[in-house]
């Protein structure tokens, strides 16, 4: 079993919640339960949200694209902005550390997608962008 | 949202995510400061999904209420959401209650 997709959207925060929407929607097929669902939904959103928010500095004309396949054991997913990319990516990746302190973040992006993947690395040239790579594993029920 | 004494209930629906919660935190710290209100109450019955964004928006409504050492107070959490609240080290400065009226006894208002 193998399936792929890749899609793009603008920098809004309004669209979070269609990367979570498709990624769900995209899985569906593997009849997965609400649990595991629940958090790709999350590590979605945290990924992209970050892309916007940092990346981008919530520059709405700018592109983030989530591409995401899935074979017989994982999901592999893969959040990519053409943002200012990130200096200290062990220093991002700290829980509760935040670059905007004053925008009431709370630090913890990183450390979710940590959580609730198996999987995680940040590829991230200043001025470039960043890609972050999520990989979770699951069973058929 | 309702507002009684000097308590603030707000009844959380749908996604709390960067998009929902950066409106939401206008609102409410506009509601908080000209009320005076020193505690708040989460409702979070209809919440389906919250991310680090809904962290960064009770951890600044936390930061509001500390001044006048208020409370916030999260009841009917569900599993989801109880999951990220949990991962968040929230728990160390909100309650948890399974209700309402159980959160009210938390802050003596009732």
């Amino acid at each position: 079993m193998h399936n792929e997709m890749k899609t793009s959207f603008l920098a809004k925060p309004e669209n979070v919640i269609y990367a979570r929407t498709i990624a769900v929607g995209f899985l569906l097929n593997l009849n997965l339960e609400m649990g595991v669902l629940n958090e790709i939904k999350t590590v979605i959103s945290e990924a992209v949200t970050n892309a916007i928010v940092h990346g981008y500095g919530s520059d709405p004309s700018e592109w983030v694209h989530l591409n995401m396949k899935y074979d017989d054991e994982a999901i592999e997913m893969e959040v990519i902005d053409h943002g200012i990319g990130i200096e200290d990516v062990e220093k991002a990746k700290e829980p509760l550390y935040s670059t905007k302190v004053d925008e009431e973040r709370a630090g913890l992006g990183f450390t979710i997608m940590e959580v609730f993947t198996d999987w995680l690395d940040v590829f991230s040239t200043p001025g470039m962008g960043t890609t972050v790579k999520m990989k979770k594993k699951y069973y058929v029920r | 949202m309702a507002i009684r004494r000097n308590t603030l209930y707000i009844r959380l629906n749908g996604e709390l995510d960067q998009a929902s919660s950066s409106g939401l935190k206008v609102r409410v710290s506009e509601i908080v400061n000209k009320y005076y209100i020193r505690n708040i109450i989460l409702n979070c019955q209809k919440l389906n999904f919250m991310d680090s964004s809904g962290i960064g928006f009770i951890i600044g409504r936390y930061s509001q209420v500390k001044v006048r050492k208020g409370k916030i107070v999260l009841c009917e959490m569900n599993d989801i959401v109880e999951r990220i609240f949990n991962l968040s080290g929230l728990k160390k400065i909100c309650q948890v209650a399974s209700c309402e009226e159980e959160a009210e006894g938390y802050l003596e208002v009732a």
